[in-house]
């Protein structure tokens, strides 16, 4: 945008020059709303962040005595959102080789309607079946035979009956699966056909092909899939709320598969609405959202950056 | 085995990973409707979808507040968010082939991906406290910041697949650049911003998180902008936390009715556009 030009235009203001500007206001109000968040955020954790300084990020303390520290929760996340990933991003790369490359034209249609139909389930439904289905199904067939065989290992103690971490992460990865699968597969697909040709030339069979050509080529964005996926993991509320167990202090210290626990976001949903105006408490919890702003912030550019590159490149490509 | 049976038996065993993948992946699909159709089906009724709560502990009621108050805060939503997403798209589109287009698409898709939960804190924090009062127009507001950049994206999207010979066409009429935009080019990609418009809304319609804190729930039906309101998603939330069994059977009651709002919108829209150019990106 040249300077002069914008003021050329506005002595000799047309409608397309409003037009063009207002527009650009609207469109601005994605700016100015990240903008305000993090204003907001920080002033109404302040006083939190500068009564308890550093430890806010290490202390598991959580009452009004002994003070607020955000780590179990900040664990709480980390855990949930790592078995989410750990059993989503497979899953979800086998369905995306699968839809990209392998599966006839039928079936492909069929089973990317069923997946995109998962990703627009309301989150409150996943936690309405988990409280009453998977929970049951996670205590069990996971839970119980593990605790009997395994029992005596730290991380397969507790008591709880399915209102835990493990299942927290699982109702996670099952959510994941149709973000980080429908991207790897639109990052799959913008290979370039020379690369595929190249590979069936030598003679190689179909995986060969999806192996060498396409994973390698893709690699980098299949990784901002997983990577968006982990953002998606790590804001994910509702449903984590119903299945998590909602326990807070050092007991919500993520130390076993089967213990209750909570991440940012539940503890957000639970004490939130009913924390009083001007407590300590307040601000406590507005910092673990500052915290989960900022995380959630960090993980989506990274995301978008590594995404956005191999899209570009194969936008490149075809000119 | 030789070389060449090894090869193909590798090729078979990874197509048959990634159907079973497939498979895995439909498991809690199927699960959650069957679920949700069984144990929701007997609630159903028209006493039950227009009654207000009963006393809690006590059998009977129904969750017209929450239907009444879903249809209000959608209604809201879109006019403060269409407008501002189909305009900030039309911008992207048109103009917004520069560094600040580039920065504000990006920002853009970031907002998108972020945490709904952390949206619903800055409004509480923004609208809740100062005000003093839990109230649908901070819900309603919530709701439309989550919804903007979704428009944003698909209208951009729309607009980009018009030829710009549709637009030089009018241009060579001597009409106006804005009255192009808004006449020619967004009627012709119509379709494709009707269709983000529509998944938006049916995204936003099952947002819980960040309507917690800001239109809190409620018993009664809808009475001013300005107080506590009820919302379908809140009610199964509420009615899941109590320990009654007519509180389940209500619960999975409401979780139908929003299922079928959600599912119909999405399944409509997606048979209405098959075929076309138009494709969004699965993140809804």
């Amino acid at each position: 945008m040249n300077f002069e030009k914008l003021l050329e235009g506005l002595k000799h203001p047309s409608s397309d020059v409003f037009f063009k500007y207002g527009s650009l206001v609207f469109a601005a109000s994605v700016v100015g709303v990240i903008a305000l968040s993090m204003v907001v955020l920080v002033r109404g954790a302040f006083p939190a962040l500068t009564s308890f300084g550093f430890r806010f990020l290490t202390g598991v303390n959580w009452d009004a005595a002994a003070g607020f520290g955000a780590l179990p929760y900040i664990l709480g996340t980390l855990v949930t959102a790592s078995i989410a990933i750990i059993i989503g991003v497979p899953i979800s790369l086998g369905i995306a080789i699968f839809l990209a490359e392998m599966a006839p034209d039928v079936i492909k249609v069929a089973v990317s309607n069923i997946i995109e139909l998962l990703a627009a389930v309301p989150s409150i439904i996943y936690g309405l079946w988990g409280l009453y289905v998977l929970r049951v199904w996670v205590a069990n067939y996971v839970q119980y035979p593990l605790q009997n065989s395994f029992g005596f290992l730290p991380i397969f103690s507790g008591t709880s009956y399915g209102l835990n971490f493990l299942t927290a992460g699982l109702i996670l990865a099952i959510m994941i699966i149709p973000t980080v699968a429908s991207i790897s597969r639109e990052v799959m697909v913008s290979v370039p056909v020379s690369q595929r040709e190249a590979a069936y030339s030598v003679g190689a069979t179909r995986w060969e092909v999806v192996r060498m050509s396409v994973l390698s080529y893709a690699r980098s964005g299949i990784f901002g899939a997983a990577v968006l996926g982990l953002g998606r993991a790590v804001g994910e509320t509702m449903a984590v709320t119903m299945v998590i167990g909602g326990a807070t202090g050092a007991s919500a210290l993520p130390t076993s598969l089967f213990k209750p626990g909570q991440t940012m976001a539940t503890i957000l949903v639970n004490q939130l609405s009913e924390a009083e105006s001007g407590s300590l408490q307040l601000a406590a919890l507005l910092g673990i959202g500052l915290v989960l702003f900022a995380i959630a912030f960090g993980i989506n550019i990274v995301a978008q950056l590594l995404v956005w590159r191999v899209l570009k490149v194969q936008a490149g490509a075809v000119e | 085995m030789s070389n060449y049976s090894m090869r193909r038996f590798k090729n078979k065993l990874a197509l048959w990973i990634g159907a079973l993948c497939a498979a895995l992946a439909m498991i809690p699909l199927v699960s959650i409707l069957y679920d949700v159709v069984k144990n929701g089906a007997s609630s159903l009724n028209v006493d039950f979808l227009t009654s207000a709560p009963g006393v809690i502990g006590q059998a009977g009621g129904g969750i017209g507040p929450a239907i009444q108050g879903t249809l209000l805060l959608v209604g809201l939503t879109i006019i403060m968010g269409v407008p501002l997403g189909v305009l900030s798209g039309i911008y992207l589109s048109e103009f917004g082939d520069n560094p600040v287009g580039r920065v504000i698409r990006f920002l853009n898709d970031v907002l998108a991906e972020f945490p709904s939960v952390v949206i619903g804190v800055v409004i509480f924090t923004l609208i809740v406290l100062t005000f003093k009062s839990f109230s649908v127009i901070a819900g309603a507001l919530a709701l439309s910041i989550i919804m903007l950049p979704i428009i944003t994206r698909s209208t951009e999207e729309s607009l980009k697949l018009v030829p710009n010979s549709i637009r030089d066409a009018s241009m060579a009429l001597g009409i106006r650049r804005w009255r192009t935009t808004l006449s020619v080019v967004l009627t012709t990609a119509k379709s494709g911003v009707v269709t983000g418009i529509l998944l938006a809304i049916a995204r936003v319609a099952g947002e819980t998180a960040p309507l917690v804190f800001t239109i809190l729930g409620s018993q009664y039906f809808f009475s001013g902008l300005n107080s506590p309101m009820d919302a379908l998603p809140i009610r199964i939330y509420r009615l899941a936390l109590l320990p009654y069994p007519y509180a389940q059977a209500q619960g999975w009651g409401a979780a139908l009715a929003l299922t079928l709002m959600v599912l119909v919108v999405n399944i409509g829209v997606r048979l209405a556009t098959r075929g076309r150019l138009y494709t969004t990106r699965s993140r809804a």
